[in-house]
């Protein structure tokens, strides 16, 4: 019998169930954050910083991906922020069924922002949709500047990439021109976000360019600005 | 390893949907820019085919290389996965034409007679 034509992606199942999430975060009118890093960059903390800067305009949830605990979903849930735990028990990152889950248990209606925290690694997460608006990695300062010729796959799929720790700098022998430069030649079109999470430093500009992004998938599902 | 799964998953449906009893051989496309690493990938093949229909089957990666095109001056060209900068006008405003495939081509199946022809006689075997 031979040959049998496939022809379709491999990560088909992933895909299709990515985009029924992402036509019902369009017609909530709800942006989707996949915040990636590795373990230690700074996930947690930078999601603190930016509820603190968002909060009052936009109705945030936290989907927090972990192998184990809940330790995160706890942090955030002191906040006042509705958070959802995922443990993928042992997954190196999140799936597209499991963002599905997660989303049943949130007030959908209620929200115009999720950050979904995925599991801290700089390399699976790369190539699962989940349904998400945007890829937004975070690389921290004591990792060190040749970080995107390791793994330029996370800086290549990421819309705009985040240094945190900064006001570590002048500790770490961190290049930050070539930082800059290899980031830019791997992918020319993403800002670098410069900040320090825990101090709320250098939050302002990255906050302004989600609140930008927000209100195009608010704008689509016709509501008014804010 | 998810993504091996996915081969197997989308092999294993188009085999049944065929009528095959068993798959000898799975064909992939594995663009460049992507964090798929071959090696890994045969591995998880060979620990995850074992009492499947895919037991002994061989995985063939097509791998497909890196292109671009250039928005401001219009150039295509090969690049490797670091850089993405246009070599021709050193624009920055330039989109991906190929190399971020993760996709199943094709298999080679056999049905049932073919199955038990191949167990009577291994040599007939192509």
């Amino acid at each position: 019998m031979a040959t049998i034509d496939v022809s379709k992606p491999i990560l088909d199942r992933n895909e299709k169930l990515a985009a029924e999430n992402r036509a019902r975060f369009d017609a909530s009118g709800v942006f989707v954050l996949d915040l990636m890093a590795s373990p230690g960059a700074g996930k947690t903390s930078t999601i603190l910083a930016t509820i603190a800067a968002l909060r009052d305009r936009y109705g945030i949830a936290v989907i927090e991906g972990d192998i184990a605990s809940k330790v995160d979903a706890e942090k955030v849930k002191a906040h006042g922020i509705p958070a959802v735990q995922i443990n993928t028990g042992g997954a190196c990152h999140l799936e597209s069924d499991m963002i599905k889950r997660a989303v049943d248990a949130l007030p959908l209606d209620e929200l115009d922002l999720i950050i979904v925290e995925n599991v801290g690694n700089l390399v699976c997460p790369t190539e699962f949709y989940l349904g998400e608006h945007a890829k937004v990695m975070i690389l921290s300062v004591p990792e060190g500047h040749d970080k995107p010729y390791k793994y330029p796959g996370i800086f290549q799929i990421s819309e705009a990439v985040i240094l945190n720790k900064v006001d570590t700098m002048p500790v770490f022998d961190f290049d930050e021109a070539e930082f800059d430069s290899v980031v830019r030649s791997l992918n020319p079109a993403a800002p670098i976000f410069r900040i320090a999470a825990t101090k709320g430093q250098g939050i302002d500009g990255w906050a302004e360019w989600l609140a930008q992004r927000i209100e195009q998938v608010r704008a689509a599902a016709g509501k008014e600005p804010r | 390893m998810g993504i091996t799964q996915g081969i197997l998953s989308s092999a294993f449906e188009a085999a049944e949907n065929a009528g095959a009893e068993r798959i000898t051989e799975i064909r992939i496309s594995v663009g460049e820019m992507t964090e798929v690493v071959e090696f890994a990938l045969q591995f998880a093949f060979e620990s995850l085919t074992p009492g499947t229909m895919a037991e002994g089957a061989t995985l063939t990666v097509t791998q497909i290389p890196a292109r671009s095109h250039c928005n401001s001056c219009g150039a295509d060209y090969g690049h490797d996965r670091f850089q993405m900068v246009c070599p021709v006008c050193e624009s920055l405003d330039v989109n991906l034409l190929q190399g971020r495939e993760l996709r199943i081509d094709s298999i080679e199946a056999q049905d049932a007679d073919e199955v038990a022809a191949a167990a009577d006689g291994p040599a007939a075997e192509e």
